[in-house]
Parts: C-alpha cells; sequence; structure tokens
C-alpha cells in the first residue's frame, strides 16, 4: 500500500493528541497536570477548531475524569483521557472501576514522580503503582512509539474489554521535539475503524450495569479478566503486526539489542534505552559480550518473552525507574520471579533514575560492572549512583 | 551520499551527530530557537531532536536548551554534556563556569556580543575552534523594538555553519510561524534572521594565524 507521509516535529504529547484525533476518539475527559497539560490542551485546541468531533469534558478533577471517561466508554463511544502523578493516584479507585466494568478506555499517562517532596520530574513509580490494577500498560521509547502505541492501544482496548495505558517519560518524551511520521487518515481509519459495542448505555435499550456480584460469580469475573489480559498477549501481537505491514514499523513487547550471545545484559523501560545501547557499544568493544532490552509491553507482563530473550548462564540486571519501599523495583521482583527456578540466570535489581535524575551511559557501565565483578547483590536492592 | 560532517568556510569540521547546547535567561527565546532550529533541519531529511532544560523556568533566570541533529536515527535522551556547538544568547552568562563546561575542542562557540570575536577569544581561557561573535541584542532592538534575540541567534548560527540554506530556513519559518505572530513581528523576525546572518563575526583558531582569518561575512 503506498501512501503519502509527512514527518512533522512534534512533542510527545503532541504525537499522542494527534493519534488521539486521528483515532477519531468521541469522548475526552480530563483534568490539566503538570506534564500531561500539552496532551489536552492540543486535544482542545483540535475540538476547538473542529479538526476533531469529540466531546471535551474538563472535569472538577481526575476522579471525576475517569469517572466520565467509564461512563462514555460503557455507551460505546471511543474514550480517552490524560494524566500523571497525582493525577493518576487520584483516579485510583476508578482505575480498578474501568477494569471491573470492561471498559475499553486509552490513557495517556505521563510519568511523572509521586510527591512529597514535590516534583514534576519523571521516574515511574506512579504508573507501577497501578499495576494491579487490570489496566494493560506499554512504555514508550519515542514520539514515534507514542504516536504509534495510542493507536494500537485503542484497536487492543476496544478488542479484549479491557482499558490501556500508553506510558511516557515525562520532559524526556512529553516535551522533546522529534521528527514523526503521521500517516494519512484513511490508512489509520483501515486500522481502527470505529467501535462497535454489543452491550451498551442506551436509553431507547435499558440495561442494569454494575449491579452486586456474590460469591458465586465473582471470582469467575475476575478469572475473565485474567483471561483477557492472557488472550490481549496475541491480540497485540496481531495487531502489531498488521500495523507493521501497513507502515514499516513494529511495536514489541521487548527490544533487544545484542542479547542473543550476551553475558551480561541490563534491561529497562522507556528513553534510558539509548544511554543503556550505548554502555553495551563501549563493552563490546572492549570484547565483553554485553546486551540491552527495553520492555515496551509490562502488562500483560511479556513472561514468555523474557525466557525466550534471556542466554541461559547469562546475568541480567533490572534497571528499575520505581521502588517498592520494603521489596525491590517492581520490574526487577517480577523479573526475579520467573527465573527463580533457573539457576543459571542470575537477577539482580537496581533502582536509578528517580525524579527525573538521569541514567546515562556512565551509569549503565557502573551496573554492568556491579555484574561482572560480583559487587552487586542478588538478593538485595542495589541503589545506583545515590548518596547514602 | 550524506556529509559526515559540516565544514566551516574551509576550516573547522564539524562531526555529526551535531550536539548543539543552549544557554540564555529566561524570555530570551533560546527553547523556541532550539525547536525552531529541530523544524528547519528536520524538513532537510536530517533527524533531530531537540529539548529544554527540565525545570522551573523563570523570566531571567539562566536556562538552557538542547539540540541534537543526526544523519542516523537519535535514541539517547540525556542532556548535553560535551556539545560541539555552544550557543550563548547573553555573554554575562560567560562567567558562570558551567556556560563553558564541556565545550569541545575545536568545536563552535557563539556569543551574542558586539565584541570582536578575536577579544572575546583572547578573554577566554583555553578555547579552540571557531569563535563567532553577533549583535543579536542590537538587531533584536532594530528589527523587532524588544530584546528577543533568538531568531537573531538563529539567523548567525545559519551564516556560520551552512546548516542550512537560509532561503530555505525563512521558508520553513513562513510555513510554521506566519499565523502565530502580527504581521509586523513576523516580518521583524525574518529580518533579524537575515541580518544576523551578514553581520555574524567569527575567528578559527585552528588556522595557523588567526587574526588574518578573521572573517567579516557582510564584506
Amino acid at each position: 500500500m503506498s501512501v503519502r507521509l509527512e514527518k512533522v516535529a512534534l512533542t510527545g504529547n503532541q504525537a499522542l493528541a494527534h493519534a488521539v484525533r486521528m483515532a477519531k476518539t468521541q469522548v475526552v475527559a480530563a483534568y490539566p497536570i503538570t506534564p500531561q497539560t500539552s496532551v489536552v490542551e492540543t486535544i482542545a485546541e483540535f475540538c476547538a477548531k473542529g479538526e476533531m468531533d469529540a466531546h471535551f469534558i474538563q472535569t472538577e478533577s481526575e476522579h471525576s475524569s475517569m469517572s466520565a471517561c467509564i461512563g462514555a466508554s460503557m455507551t460505546g463511544a471511543r474514550t480517552f483521557t490524560a494524566t500523571s502523578s497525582q493525577g493518576l493516584a487520584l483516579m485510583h479507585e476508578m482505575l480498578h472501576w474501568a477494569v471491573g466494568a470492561r471498559t475499553p478506555i486509552v490513557l495517556g499517562e505521563v510519568n511523572r514522580a509521586l510527591a512529597a517532596p514535590w516534583t514534576i520530574l519523571s521516574d515511574q513509580s506512579d504508573s507501577m503503582a497501578q499495576r494491579d490494577t487490570g489496566w494493560m500498560q506499554f512504555y514508550c521509547g519515542n514520539n514515534q512509539e507514542v504516536f504509534d502505541t495510542a493507536l494500537l492501544a485503542f484497536k487492543l482496548c476496544e478488542a479484549v474489554l479491557l482499558p490501556a495505558m500508553v506510558v511516557l517519560d515525562a520532559f524526556v518524551l512529553s516535551h522533546s521535539v522529534e521528527g514523526v511520521l503521521l500517516p494519512h487518515q484513511e490508512l489509520v481509519n483501515q486500522y481502527l475503524p470505529l467501535r462497535e459495542t454489543l452491550a451498551k448505555l442506551d436509553p431507547d435499550e435499558p440495561h442494569a450495569f454494575g449491579g452486586m456480584m456474590f460469591p458465586d460469580v465473582f471470582m469467575e469475573q475476575r478469572f475473565k479478566i485474567e483471561e483477557s489480559m492472557d488472550i490481549a498477549r496475541g491480540v497485540i501481537m496481531e495487531c502489531a503486526t498488521e500495523w507493521d505491514a501497513l507502515t514499516g514499523r513494529l511495536l514489541k513487547p521487548l527490544h533487544c539489542y545484542h542479547t542473543e550471545d550476551a553475558e551480561y545484559i541490563v534491561m529497562c523501560l522507556g528513553t534510558a534505552f539509548g544511554a543503556a545501547m550505548q554502555a553495551v557499544d563501549q563493552l563490546r568493544s572492549k570484547g565483553i559480550k554485553a546486551g540491552a532490552i527495553r520492555m515496551w509491553q509490562y502488562r500483560p507482563f511479556p513472561t514468555q518473552e523474557l525466557i525466550d530473550t534471556i542466554p541461559d548462564t547469562s546475568s541480567l540486571a533490572v534497571v528499575d525507574r520505581a521502588v517498592s519501599f520494603g521489596c525491590g523495583g517492581p520490574v526487577g521482583t517480577e523479573t526475579k520471579a520467573i527465573f527463580s527456578g533457573n539457576n543459571q540466570v542470575k537477577v539482580y535489581n537496581y533502582i536509578a533514575g528517580l525524579g527525573g535524575r538521569e541514567i546515562r551511559s556512565s551509569s549503565f557501565e557502573k551496573v554492568f560492572s556491579g555484574m561482572m565483578e560480583n559487587t552487586a547483590s542478588q538478593n538485595k536492592i542495589n541503589w545506583l549512583e545515590v548518596r547514602q | 551520499m550524506i556529509s559526515q560532517s559540516l565544514k566551516i568556510d574551509g576550516g573547522l569540521s564539524l562531526h555529526y551527530p551535531l550536539e548543539i547546547r543552549w544557554h540564555g535567561r529566561g524570555g530570551q527565546g533560546a527553547v523556541t530557537a532550539s525547536k525552531f532550529l529541530a523544524e528547519t533541519v528536520l524538513a532537510l531529511g536530517k533527524e533531530v531532536q531537540s529539548f529544554p532544560q527540565f525545570g522551573s523556568e523563570r523570566r531571567g533566570a539562566p536556562i538552557m536548551a538542547f539540540t541534537r541533529i543526526s544523519n542516523d536515527p537519535i535514541t539517547l535522551y540525556n542532556t548535553i554534556d560535551s556539545p560541539n556547538i555552544l550557543i550563548v544568547l547573553d555573554a554575562t552568562l560567560l562567567k558562570y563556569p558551567q556556560v563553558l563546561q564541556g565545550f569541545k575542542e575545536n568545536g563552535l562557540l557563539l556569543v551574542n556580543s558586539e565584541e570582536k570575536p578575536a577579544d572575546l577569544c583572547n578573554r577566554l581561557d583555553n578555547i579552540s575552534g571557531v569563535i563567532a561573535t553577533v549583535p543579536a541584542t542590537k538587531i533584536a532592538i532594530e528589527c523587532l523594538g524588544k530584546p528577543i534575540v533568538n531568531t537573531a541567534m538563529f539567523g548567525a548560527l545559519i551564516g556560520i555553519t551552512k546548516l542550512i540554506p537560509l532561503e530555505d530556513a525563512l521558508l520553513v519559518m513562513e510555513k510554521k510561524y506566519r499565523e502565530e505572530f502580527s504581521e509586523k513581528i513576523f516580518a521583524g523576525n525574518l529580518e533579524a534572521i537575515k541580518m544576523a546572518c551578514k553581520l555574524v563575526q567569527m575567528v578559527d583558531t585552528t588556522l595557523a594565524n588567526q587574526q588574518t582569518n578573521a572573517v567579516n561575512l557582510q564584506e
């Protein structure tokens, strides 16, 4: 298929807003918060100019935004919201509700550290803290991927009836300008037709929703959610393959760099991957078999992909930009669980880059030497570049 | 074939990726200049990245912005530690050691100043490469009636580097920004770009005799 493509200079937030516009989203309910604000600001502008035909609802809080999104999604509308940090935390109650009510909603989540103390800069503790809600989560590595992921998220969540978060690092992506290819609208229409819903809120055909469930059925309802998460794994691959065929850009659960023969691997989520690859190049030039992985798909967790990717007898350091105090980094802890029965793969967990602290190539080199020189601990959390 | 380096007036070569760090004060438009540079270079088919220093902004406070320009996809998102192009929108910032920190040997330093480049060069310790000055404040006041120097600094950068043909840059400006400004302000900005492009002066310390190689691009 030949279509005319045009690369435009966009911030991550603008790229996300363009995806929401091109997805022909029907309802957007949001409350502003730095660094997300320019996502919904751009969408509001699209609506005001008539470039987008959506109901734009500015609510009085994020809790209300998510409530409005749930209601909108129940009517069968394609629905979007965006938030960050404290805003996502305030949504927490309704995030659970969105999953239980099986409402497809796409949420643009711009990763910002949680207060106190106040900060507006990036880490992944806000979205990681919502990992048990049942939302699917995708962590983007560049602005093009933000755009592509948002379109995939709509298609995916409407297919499996679970909501999805498109996650991007605050400022590093949200406010950085890069060249982004915006496909022709017809291509997006082909990839993402209008949403169809079987059961919906409709005054002409009344149904009751959200009633009480007793123990005889409650667990089955929960099991269905888990089942949909499993189904999502396959649907994600199908959606990604279709998008790849249309655009030549493949979204993958794990992005791997020199992992095939690697003895030492670092894994991260988001934009730190560039620095990780630079560290790998540095080590490879010295003859050390180093590799790096970027996890794009965090929920559902890419268990099988990790097992297939990590070579036996290798060491793997998971670098988390979030911490579950008293336990470890969320991704590190979950990765350790996968390899707990495998004595050959050594898994280390590092905490780095909290509250906007940069993770540089030199930081990853320290992680590699921690594994190579056995100075890192497998049983404890390793705090990287922190004054103790 | 894609050129792997940018040659400046027969002397210094700057290798891609170009890593540009902008130092200015809040309100001078450094962030917009960085973004505009990315937009124009993107239109020429290069890979680009532009971002501000992340933190709190306030008018008059020292700020930074960063631009990367490459022939290959850019995957690094760190702030730029060792720029090969350093642009200073307010010469009083040069008193802070962190402004020149990490500036690559044989890079390009462009400063908003009425000082002759050779004099500035003599005043700064251990600096090598192309040192350029442009009276951007004067140009901005003349063209816009206020000291917002970003378009003048942008014009000076293309004057020195020929990174983009001036006509192409003006075309992108026309396409992206005409609607955002009043006719008067827009025309003033175009004029500032053109004037700075002409008035920027430089010395190249990598050439044997820097005094005789002082170039006034106006002549």
